[in-house]
């Protein structure tokens, strides 16, 4: 019984858990995140843009590390159309010490990143935006008054492990669906990625 | 002379990886699923790379020697590339001499499969689904799992 009893709260409470987190349709939570560079950097910045391609993501990870080279070329490929990417590391350096933001600094410089590349120190963010693994994506849209909604949530496209097999490019398709002011279709996907490393 | 025992110690090593780890598609995780034997499975989704899946495996091990005897069969699905089986988890599997039977998935777009396996699964590792065929009960946990979680939840399938 008392087994049963852990159990059942066990599944009460990731269901919880799953719950948590932004849908598509919601308000994008604004934040003020340290950069690289050492400034901070909060969606209010991306005012004069059409949106943000908002991915939590890291170092050490090596679904990140396969999507590098992808993210670093969809920012090329965007930005220019009001679509930049803001990369947001949310990994405990304690627990993973490469996803440090002094290694941030270093990796972003090893491969010259023309994107933002933050920390979320506290956690707070991914917690509120719902984020799991890394890389997971959070596709924002302006809205009239200057906030930003989410319009897609999910994986970047359908294959990590080789560039050349990919079919689905989900993510780009959905920025495309944007630019032509639709909504995206599939509104979210799923990928697999690391575990983001929560405090303990 | 030398070629040959050269050819056959090639078969050899091959021989051994190959009966290690074998590459399935989704197709051989729904069969396991579909089951209807009173049997508890214990299906664990990891990777060599993924740090919190390496600290559990240990449970898993324990788990397939406890339950040696009885209905509860472990299967551990490695995510690790197709390109790195030779050279990364073949020989990680021999160094920490796991026992329990391992496969590689090698599955494109995960949209599709993650699915299958559990709706609720976001997609981080390391995951893993327990379950009973005849009673259809089901745990899916997507997080590092403890011991004590590993051994009573199959426990109660068992039940």
């Amino acid at each position: 019984m008392k087994t049963f009893m852990l159990s059942l709260f066990m599944m009460c409470t990731m269901s919880l858990y799953s719950a948590e987190g932004l849908k598509v349709g919601d308000n994008a939570i604004d934040f003020s995140l340290k950069n690289i560079d050492g400034s901070m950097i909060s969606l209010s910045d991306y005012a004069k843009d059409n949106g943000v391609v908002v991915i939590f993501t890291c170092n050490h990870c090596p679904f990140s590390i396969a999507y590098e080279d992808r993210i670093i070329n969809l920012h090329n490929a965007f930005a220019s159309k009001g679509y930049p990417v803001l990369a947001i590391n949310p990994n405990d350096p304690v627990t993973v010490p490469e996803d440090s933001f002094e290694k941030m600094i270093e990796r972003s410089k090893e491969k010259n990143f023309p994107f933002n590349y933050v920390i979320d120190e506290t956690q707070s963010i991914a917690k509120q935006y719902g984020a799991t693994r890394t890389p997971h994506v959070f596709l924002l849209k302006k809205q009239s008054n200057n906030t930003f909604t989410v319009a897609y949530i999910g994986a970047i496209d359908d294959n990590h492990s080789d560039v050349s097999s990919v079919k689905q490019t989900y993510l780009s398709n959905a920025i495309d669906a944007l630019i032509a002011q639709k909504n995206p279709a599939p509104e979210s996907t799923k990928a697999i990625g690391c575990s983001i490393k929560w405090k303990k | 002379m030398n070629l040959l025992c050269a050819l056959l110690f090639g078969i050899f090593v091959l021989g051994t990886a190959q009966a290690q780890v074998e590459i399935v598609t989704l197709a051989r995780l729904e069969k396991v699923m579909s089951s209807s034997k009173d049997t508890v499975y214990v299906i664990n989704f990891w990777a060599t790379w993924c740090k919190p899946c390496i600290e559990e495996l240990p449970y898993f091990e324990e788990a397939h020697t406890f339950y040696a005897t009885s209905n509860v069969r472990i299967l551990l699905v490695s995510l690790d590339m197709p390109s790195e089986l030779e050279r990364t988890l073949v020989p990680f599997i021999e160094k920490k001499k796991l026992q329990s039977e391992i496969v590689l998935l090698n599955e494109p777009d995960p949209n599709i499969w993650i699915d299958k396996i559990e709706p609720t699964w976001t997609g981080s590792l390391p995951a893993t689904l327990i379950f009973n065929g005849s009673s259809k009960k089901r745990m899916f946990f997507e997080k590092q799992i403890s011991k004590e979680e590993l051994f009573s939840t199959i426990q109660q399938m068992k039940e």
